[in-house]
Formats: C-alpha cells, structure tokens, sequence
C-alpha cells in the first residue's frame, strides 16, 4: 500500500517515528511545541510524546545548539532544530568548534551523534536575512556530515538515518519543498545517506543538484527534452561526504556538466563539484563545464529582483544549450 | 495615571497612534490583497512605546528597531509614501525596495533599520552610541527590541558593554509577553526583564507600555539622564501586540480571552477616554484627524501603486559603496 504525502508531512512522520523508536530521542527548538512548528513540521508532536521531547527553546541559538551537542555526547540522541540556516549564523561557533572537532580533539574519545535541522532558501521574499543558502559552508567542515533531502522520500528518511551516523549530521530542508508531494509506500522509512541519485537519465549533459534546486533541474531537463537534449539529473543528496564516483560516472556518460546551486557563485559548493570533475574526469569532458548559481547580491526583497538574483531554469537550459552544441 | 499635558500635546499623541494604528491596518489589507508580500509583523496595540519615545528625541540621535518598526519609522518622520512604497517593493522605498517590511531605513532621518535578527540591533546600537559620543557629545542612540531579545547572548554582551563603555544608549524592551509563541515565562527564568539590565549597574525601570504619558514621561527622564552623564539607561515597556506574529501565525498558543482583557487596555481608547474627560479631545477633532489620516494613508498607497519598478539590470547595485564615494 502507498499515500501520497507532501514533503512537510514525510518530515513529520520522520519524527514521529524517531520518537516513538527511541526513548533517547528529544527534538528541541524555537517554537518547535506550542506554535506548532515554525514550518508545522512539529505540529502535533508535543502532544503525543510530551513537552520533555518537544522542547521550546528560548532565543538561543548559541545555547540550545550547544545543549545539544552536551546531551548528544552525554548519551542522548537530540534532533535540534534551528528555525532557518541564518540564524545558525549564530551557533555556528558551536557547530563548527565543537560538534565538528570534539570526537578528534579527544583522540576519538568521544562521539557527537546530534542532528541539526535547519530550513534554507529564498523564493518567498523574505529578504537578505531571511533568505540564505549557506550549506557549502557546513559542507567545507570535516567532522560534520551534511545531508539536503530534494525528495519526500529522502525526507522521511534521511533524519532516521541521520540519527543512527555515530557523527554530528546536518540536514538543509529548502523551505521552497515543503509543499512538494510525492507517493511514498506506507512502510516507507530509513534511506541511506551514502550516495546520489540519478533522478532522470540522459546522455547529452549532466545536470548536477540537490536539495530545492532538484524541481528546476528537472524541469529543465523536460524542456532540454524537448529541444532535443537529453539531460541527466544528479541529485547529489549528500554534500559530505560527496560522492565522487556517481559524479564521475554521470560525466564520463554525458562528457558535459551544468552544476546548479543557490549559494552565491563565488566560494559555492558548485565550485567544489567543478573542481572534483577537473580532477577526476577532466579527460572525459567535451566542453567546458558552467554553472548556474545566485548573481552575487544579498537577496532582494521585491519580487522581480529576487528571481532575477535566483538560479532560473531559463538559466539551466540556456546553459546546458550552449555546453551541448559545444564541440 | 499621568497628569495631561495641553491640548495640543494631548492631540499630537493621539494623531501619531492613530496614524500608525490604520497605516498597519491598511498594510494587513493590502497584504492580503498580495500587494505587500514576504514576512509583515504589525505593531498594532503597541503604538504607544514608538510615540512616546521618539517624539522625545532630537535629529541628531539614531533610532535601530527590529521586523517590527513601521511605527518607528513614520514616528521619527520616514514618509508614508518611502514606507509604504517600500513594502511594495518599489524603488521609491526608503530602502529602494531591496529591503521590505523588515529592513526600512532612512539615514536622513536617523533611522538605521530595520533588523530582523534577534538581539543582533542591540550590539549595532553601542556602536552607534560609541560614533555618537565622539564626534556629537550629547547625541544618544535609541534600540527598540523585543523581550525574546533577553534570551540571545547579544542582549547581554550589548548591555554590558555600553555600561562597561559609558556609552549613551537607551534600550527600550517592548515587551509584548510573546517572541512568535513562546510566552515570557516559559523562556525565562527571571521574567523581569530590566532586573538584567540593572545586574549590568544600568538604571532601569518597568513602564506601562499601554499608556502613552507613562511612556513619555519615561522617555523624557531616561533620555535628560543619559544626555547629563552620557550613560545607558534601560525602560522596560509593557505591552501586548493584538494581531498574530506574523501573518503565518496560526495563534494556537494563546486565548482569545486573553487578547480582549489586553485590548480593553488598548493605548488608543484609554488615551482619547482621558483626553476626553478633561475635555481636550471630542469626536470632532477626532474625525478630522481620521480624515487627515485617511488621505495620507490614500496618497501613499497611489504613490506605491504608480511607483516603477526597479530596473533588472541594476540587480548588482549597492552591494558596494561606488569608489571614489565618501
Ligand atoms: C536570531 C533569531 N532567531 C530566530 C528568529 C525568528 N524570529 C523572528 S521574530 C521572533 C520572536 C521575537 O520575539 P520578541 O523579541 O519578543 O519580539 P516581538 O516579535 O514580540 O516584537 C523569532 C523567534 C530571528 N528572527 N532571529
Ligand atoms: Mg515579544
């Protein structure tokens, strides 16, 4: 049997059942109970497993994040939830200077099984301090792991798994997902965590993605269809550790690569990808590899300005056009 | 309760609430109507604390706030035409459009944003105080924040500094009870939020945020006392926002019961109630305020509908001060 379920309610049901499984389990953020979830993603929960598993945390980032690394190292599995990767800004020196190095500073004495949970993404006109893309960043930090469900299948199962890595793990849910549907079986649970997904196959041109840019790759690749290219998906799914060998098989099948990314282009984590494939397929290209990435702006409120400042799929398909006449 | 002041003073007050009060209503509409999009948080029931604080101040101080400032800004003299555009995200906005609802600013005017991350205008604001000191002795810097912000490490960090510093801000803590739907008490364990600031040897003292003379009384001793030593000082104002947080709050954290006992304390109806029975205020002078108010609110929402838009090939714009400019 299967139902049909969006995104937002896969991530719910994720939690229910990391809840139910395991006593160890807490999930602790702002407005996380009695709001009901700032994305509704927790709506309900409190009810069921109690206000000590459903803990609203004051304005803290700083605070509850590093609680959270505490009672992860002290035997407890916490999922904290940061409302939006912007106000990470402000536990990032708990994330990255703790979570990340305590298991090597100690001489791998100790273990951080935390997972952090963060929304992400523009589109919705929040403007610049609401709007940000930063999961490069996490990504360039060893002693993380960094996931980005693009689907309602990774988002139900990704945060089972996250909570079963012995390792701190950070999951990026691109707030322009969360209405997404898709028909999940009903007993649809855990995935792993361990490698890409080729969504579409194709010969022409790999379009590599992952988490709320997979919808405009896709749809690029329907019109590229329709142009007569024919264009691979990747999704990426986890950006550490990256999967090196799905990216080199979809190039040396296709010899040509559009990376698409919402962090802004300087010091993106499609620069990373690029480089990767410089390093590991360089001989297997037929063009020049590009990118499709944020124009360098702080995101702008006013609607026309905040797409233009996007990754398009006009973008995605104009440049997978111009690489695949490439000779 | 306060002693009135004259009559003009007493219909000055009550303009400036009441202009605020439909200015915020209109926004609700038109953010219904799709006009005004992304976050819009309103100030409504709160309006007293923006009035009876700026009106006190003088152009050379500076004013930061959060998200929440449309009342602050039309109080200190930002136009209703650069705000309201602003939120239309026109490029006649006081921030051009780049900002919306949550980042207004107007450098002119003093008014320097317009922050949406909590506590974070609270550091800015010493900084601030720190340029004021220096180079315009007497000048004072103004930060208006939410009690969430008492949580945020930056709230503590800031108010130690400025009294470790000597610096010449006034914190104003619009405590509304709520940050989104964490009631007070259940995210803090000292909920008298000015007892923090006095653990850091800055005075301060708890106000009725819902009474529009107590707040101006506050104001007039706070900012007299920090212009004579320029040092901090601290109100803590309590109050009550009427509408939900934002306009994606489902409002499940709290009684409609408890919302009507605050609206019976609703700063406008008890302030005209007083004025009235002294007989410094009548319906007639109150309607041709509402009309007055009416057409400003009418101009600016013509101006912000025939307002252009920005052009897309100025995306790249102000990211960066030109070269050259001072
Ligand atoms: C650092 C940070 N964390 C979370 C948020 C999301 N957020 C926006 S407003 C708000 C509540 C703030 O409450 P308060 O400071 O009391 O101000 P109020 O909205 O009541 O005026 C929260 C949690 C934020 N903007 N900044
Ligand atoms: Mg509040």
């Amino acid at each position: 049997m299967s139902r049909t379920l969006s995104y937002r309610e896969a991530l719910h049901d994720a939690h229910f059942q990391a809840l139910s499984e395991d006593p160890r389990v807490f999930l602790v953020g702002e407005d996380v109970n009695c709001y009901g979830g700032t994305y509704a993603v927790s709506k309900g929960l409190a009810d069921h497993f109690g206000a000590d598993r459903v803990i609203d945390a004051p304005l803290s980032e700083s605070g509850f994040v590093g609680a959270g690394i505490g009672a992860a190292m002290g035997g407890l599995r916490p999922i904290v939830e940061v409302m939006t990767v912007n106000f990470s800004l402000l536990a990032l020196d708990q994330i990255v200077n703790a979570a990340a190095t305590l298991r090597h500073m100690s001489g791998g004495q100790i273990s951080v099984p935390l997972v952090i949970r963060m929304a992400m993404g523009a589109g919705r006109q929040l403007a610049a301090q609401h709007s940000h893309s930063l999961e490069g960043w996490y990504a360039h930090v060893p002693g993380l792991r960094v996931v980005a469900p693009a689907t309602v299948a990774d988002a139900r199962g990704m945060l089972l798994t996250a909570l079963a890595d012995p390792d701190p793990v950070i999951i990026f849910e691109h707030v322009g997902l969360l209405a997404l549907t898709d028909e999940l079986p009903d007993d649809a649970g855990a995935v792993e965590i361990d490698h890409a997904a080729v969504r579409r196959e194709g010969s022409d041109v790999s379009l590599i993605t992952w988490g709320g840019n997979l919808p405009k790759a896709l749809e690029a690749a329907r019109q590229l269809e329709a142009a007569g290219i024919s264009a691979e998906v990747l999704d990426l799914r986890t950006l550490r550790p990256l999967d090196d060998a799905a990216i080199v098989a979809s190039v040396s099948k296709t010899h040509r690569a559009v990376v698409i990314d919402e962090m802004w282009k300087t010091g993106s984590f499609a620069a990373e990808v690029c480089t990767r494939i410089m390093e590991q397929a360089f001989f297997e290209l037929d063009a020049p590899l590009r990118r499709v990435c944020s124009a360098e702006v702080p995101i702008p409120y006013a609607r026309h300005m905040e797409l233009a400042a996007l990754p398009s799929v006009e973008q995605i398909v104009q440049a997978a056009t111009e690489i695949a006449r490439h000779e | 309760m306060s002693t009135l002041p004259d009559q003009a003073r007493c219909h000055a007050l009550y303009r400036q609430m009441l202009r605020i009060r439909r200015f915020e209503e209109r926004c609700g509409e038109l953010y219904k109507q799709q006009k005004i999009r992304g976050f819009l948080h309103l100030y409504i029931g709160e309006e007293a604390i923006a009035t009876g604080v700026i009106d006190r101040l003088e152009p050379r101080d500076v004013i930061s706030a959060t998200y929440r400032e449309h009342g602050h800004a039309l109080v200190r003299g930002v136009s209703m035409r650069a705000i309201m555009a602003e939120m239309y995200g026109k490029v006649a906005g006081c921030s051009r459009g780049r900002g919306g609802s949550m980042h207004l600013f107007d450098v002119q005017r003093g008014f320097l944003g317009g922050h949406a991350i909590v506590g974070a205008g609270l550091p800015i604001a010493v900084g601030l105080a720190m340029a004021r000191k220096r180079l315009d002795q007497g000048a004072i810097s103004v930060c208006f924040f939410g009690e969430g912000a008492a949580a945020e490490g930056e709230f503590h960090e800031a108010l130690n500094l400025a009294a470790l510093w000597e610096l010449p801000v006034l914190f104003v803590c619009e405590n509304n009870g709520y940050a989104m739907g964490t009631a007070l008490a259940r995210s803090e364990s000292q909920t008298d939020i000015h007892l923090k600031a006095q653990a850091y040897k800055i005075r301060a003292e708890v106000v009725d945020g819902m009474d529009v003379l107590a707040v101006d009384e506050a104001a007039q001793r706070a900012i007299s006392a920090i212009r004579a030593d320029l040092k901090p000082y601290f109100l803590e104002c309590r109050t009550y926002r009427f509408r939900p947080h934002s306009m994606f709050d489902p409002e499940l954290y709290r009684e409609q019961a408890e919302v009507s006992e605050w609206k019976k304390k609703d700063p406008l109806l008890t302030f005209r109630a007083q004025c009235e029975t002294a007989g410094l205020l009548d319906e007639a002078a109150v309607q041709a305020m509402e009309q007055e108010i009416a057409s400003e609110i009418e101009d600016a929402v013509q101006f912000s509908e025939q307002a252009e838009w920005e052009a897309e090939s100025d995306l790249l714009k102000d990211v960066y001060t030109p070269r050259g400019a001072p």
